[in-house]
């Protein structure tokens, strides 16, 4: 299906102008083949060969976007079945599910339960980012729940689960403006929904009762030349689940067949039956394996803690590694008296030192320097943390004007820079700390059993 | 187009490996796919959960584990039976906190006694975990071999530092099995099962722990190395990784910050024991769903959801 750089060099025109920014014609359509560069950056291509072009070299799972303004999120659009082939792009989003069948309390409980839990965990805002609104008894009060949201000023992108056209009619006009998802087109109402949806382009969830007549079902959706899709891998059992939801990535990526090059919704709630941590259980597989929107029956911090940070995890790009913001984070309520300890701003050696020093208990100002993104034994190889940077780091974050306790923990595997900063610091005390994070709690402990003797 | 199921077949087959004696021994891997894509090939032998247990009283476990075994958890070998009949995991894993230099410290003939009480009053395979200090840990695991010799256990394990004295003991002067611990890397892992094999001891004496972190804790780099691992061993037929892999979740998730701060210190948390009991349900579901073929879990309600979740995926 994919072309060579040299398929796509035969219909350039080989004049070598330099207008897409590409020295030649060769060098930019390399640049296109492996999908660095747009094939529209060349002026000077026939629409024939361009739309040739896009067809062969569209990517097999396409992008779905969801939502309006600030509540716009893409889904989709992955090329790798295992996240160190390259990464995985586009991360899971998280629904919760609402019903015009609940009662107000229960509708009023989950709405705060989203507001409420809403935190940055590195840099990333963690919350709800989907409700889905199920119709299931009356159209008045289906009406109703959406309008309860709206009112509800939640930062949300709105699905709207229901199979009856004419109720979907007039819940659109209360939300049309938000791109909605409009989830439920089965084999027999497909027509009229994408009738419904494609003025407004809305990206469409669609179902069936097994795999293969999902197939069939967006085959003729196809026919009807709408593309906004979002495939509901079914929830009559978890095997079922879980076999459809791996199934439509790989019959998109592996076997490139753009039939199933679409985003996936996996119903986490239904397939749990209410069991709350079998739904942690099932949303973190789908995670892992393939679940683009994964709809919750509630959420809480006992939920949110493992998912979302497990999403974060699973959607760092292996190439650049997930930092944290360089600056002094105060533990354990640190003060001016507490000794400094400086560590690199790489997460994972962040979130390790933090966790040690807060169980130790002992209050400790963690300075982070900018030590682009490495471990400690790599940031000091590449010259990323060094005595004069950490000195740099201590002067510029006003710890060595505003601090009384002058004393500064390294890193034990760096010990060979207590010298170099002793000289770019005067007055402070270096401390060689532990080579292990998992040593730090007793070092701590000690060194503040001997602050206190003096 | 027309509908076909996307089929992957492996040359590549993991070991099969057997942990204790009698009935209730459990036998690991044998499976020629990806975890749980019994679309693709055979997925081999069920994956086991088992249950953690010190040698010594779980101070630093949260207030409702130690409110359910304050009665057994001063002998170890009472709780061991605790566990076996109120929970029956498919193994328990005996942890040996107590023996830890930088804490009590205790003999390794203390423990080889403990291990052995331990062993003469449960019919569940014994798992025997260290206490990460590489010295004593291969004392401790040369002087357990001795004494368990015939009970198959598994040696939780054998590291770069000190895989020569607890692979010589476990798997060549006794007859148990040996745990090959490296740390999130393929490369490593595969290095450490080369040297275990060149000692002397047979690959189907021999499981990997490939490393572990709490889900949010640099979980991606082991969902990664356990992904490349079984794809290199079923894929690619790599000999030297077709082990199956045993993963110690609960001692990464009842560390993290998640599980251990208390309602007071973050009261918009909620339920601490929920919170720990979430982090190692997902931790586990996520190690399983990336290729390990045995968990060690701590919560029975963990335990519990997590066996259903297996049971589920195998149905």
């Amino acid at each position: 299906m994919s072309l060579t750089g040299l398929d796509i060099f035969k219909l350039t025109p080989k004049k070598n102008c330099k207008d897409c920014g590409f020295p030649t014609c060769l060098a930019f359509s390399m640049k296109v083949a492996t999908g660095a560069v747009e094939i529209e950056k060349c002026p000077h291509m026939s629409d024939e060969a361009v739309s040739k072009l896009a067809d062969a070299t569209a990517p097999p799972m396409k992008t779905i976007t969801i939502g309006k303004g600030e509540n716009e999120y893409k889904l989709g659009g992955e090329t790798v079945l295992f996240r160190h082939e390259k990464t995985f792009v586009n991360r899971n989003r998280f629904a919760l599910l609402l019903s015009d069948s609940m009662t107000d309390e229960e509708i009023e409980s989950k709405i705060t339960s989203i507001k409420k839990v809403n935190y940055v965990r590195i840099g990333e805002e963690m919350r709800v980012e989907i409700v889905a609104l199920k119709y299931e008894k009356s159209r008045e009060k289906y009406l109703d729940l959406i309008r309860k949201i709206k009112e509800s000023n939640l930062n949300i992108v709105y699905m709207l689960i229901c199979e009856d056209v004419e109720v979907l009619k007039d819940a659109l006009e209360l939300v049309k403006n938000e791109k909605p998802i409009v989830y439920g087109a089965t084999k027999e109402n497909y027509e009229e929904m994408v009738d419904l949806v494609k003025g407004d382009e809305l990206p469409l969830g669609i179902k069936a009762n097994n795999l293969e007549e999902l197939y069939s079902l967006v085959a003729d959706i196809h026919k009807l030349d709408y593309k906004e899709l979002i495939l509901d891998a079914g929830s009559s059992s978890i095997k079922e689940a879980f076999d459809n939801t791996v199934q439509i990535r790989r019959i998109a990526l592996k076997e490139e067949d753009r039939t199933f090059g679409y985003p996936s919704i996996v119903f986490a709630n239904e397939l749990s039956k209410g069991n709350k941590f079998m739904e942690i259980a099932l949303t973190s597989l789908f995670i892992l394996k393939y679940g683009s929107i994964i709809v919750l029956g509630d959420i809480d911090y006992t939920r949110a803690l493992p998912l979302f940070a497990l999403r974060q995890n699973i959607f760092t790009d292996p190439q650049r590694p997930m930092r944290v913001e360089p600056k002094v984070y105060p533990i354990n309520n640190a003060d001016e008296n507490s000794p400094v300890l400086v560590t690199v701003d790489f997460a994972l050696t962040y979130f390790i030192v933090s966790g040690e020093v807060e169980r130790s208990k002992v209050p400790v100002k963690l300075a982070i320097p900018d030590a682009g993104g490495y471990s400690v034994l790599t940031a000091w190889a590449a010259g990323k943390l060094s005595g004069s940077s950490i000195a740099k780091f201590i002067k510029e974050s006003g710890l060595d004007e505003n601090h009384n306790c002058k004393k500064l923990i390294i890193p034990g595997k760096v010990a060979v820079l207590k010298g170099d900063i002793e000289d770019n610091l005067p007055g402070w005390e270096v401390i060689v700390g532990t080579d292990e994070a998992m040593h730090l709690p007793k070092f701590l402990k000690e060194l503040q059993q001997e602050a206190t003797a003096v | 187009m027309v509908f076909k199921k996307s089929v992957q077949k492996f040359s590549g087959k993991i070991n099969e490996v057997v942990i204790g004696t009698g009935e209730k021994a459990i036998k690991l891997g044998g499976e020629n796919a990806m975890p749980f894509y019994d679309f693709d090939g055979n997925l081999g032998e069920r994956p086991k959960v088992g249950m953690e247990i010190l040698d010594i009283f779980p101070d630093n476990w949260i207030e409702p584990l130690k409110e359910m075994y304050k009665d057994v958890a001063d002998d170890t070998a009472k709780w061991a039976q605790f566990v076996e009949e109120n929970f029956n995991p498919d193994f328990i894993c005996l942890r040996f906190e107590g023996a830890d230099p930088n804490g009590l410290d205790k003999s390794v003939e203390e423990c080889a006694d403990i291990a052995k009480e331990v062993a003469e009053s449960i019919e569940l395979p014994l798992v025997i975990a260290g206490t990460n200090n590489h010295e004593k840990d291969a004392k401790l695991f040369e002087k357990i071999a001795e004494t368990l010799d015939g009970y198959n256990v598994l040696l939780l394990s054998a590291v770069e530092e000190n895989y020569k004295s607890v692979g010589a003991a476990g798997g060549l002067a006794y007859n148990h099995k040996v745990g090959a611990e490296s740390s999130v890397d393929i490369n490593l892992a595969k290095q450490l099962n080369i040297l275990l094999t060149q000692l002397g001891v047979k690959p189907e004496d021999m499981v990997m722990n490939v490393g572990c972190a709490a889900v949010g804790y640099g979980f991606e780099y082991v969902a990664s190395t356990m992904d490349r691992i079984r794809l290199a061993a079923c894929g690619q037929n790599d000999k030297t990784l077709q082990l199956p892999i045993i993963t110690p979740v609960s001692f990464e998730t009842w560390t993290v910050k998640e599980s251990i701060a208390s309602e007071n210190e973050m009261p918009e948390w909620g339920n601490q024991e929920d919170r720990g009991i979430a982090m190692e349900v997902s931790t586990a579901s996520s190690v399983l769903a990336s290729g390990a073929n045995a968990v060690i879990l701590r919560h029975p309600t963990s335990v519990e959801t997590i066996n259903m979740f297996i049971k589920e995926l195998l149905s």
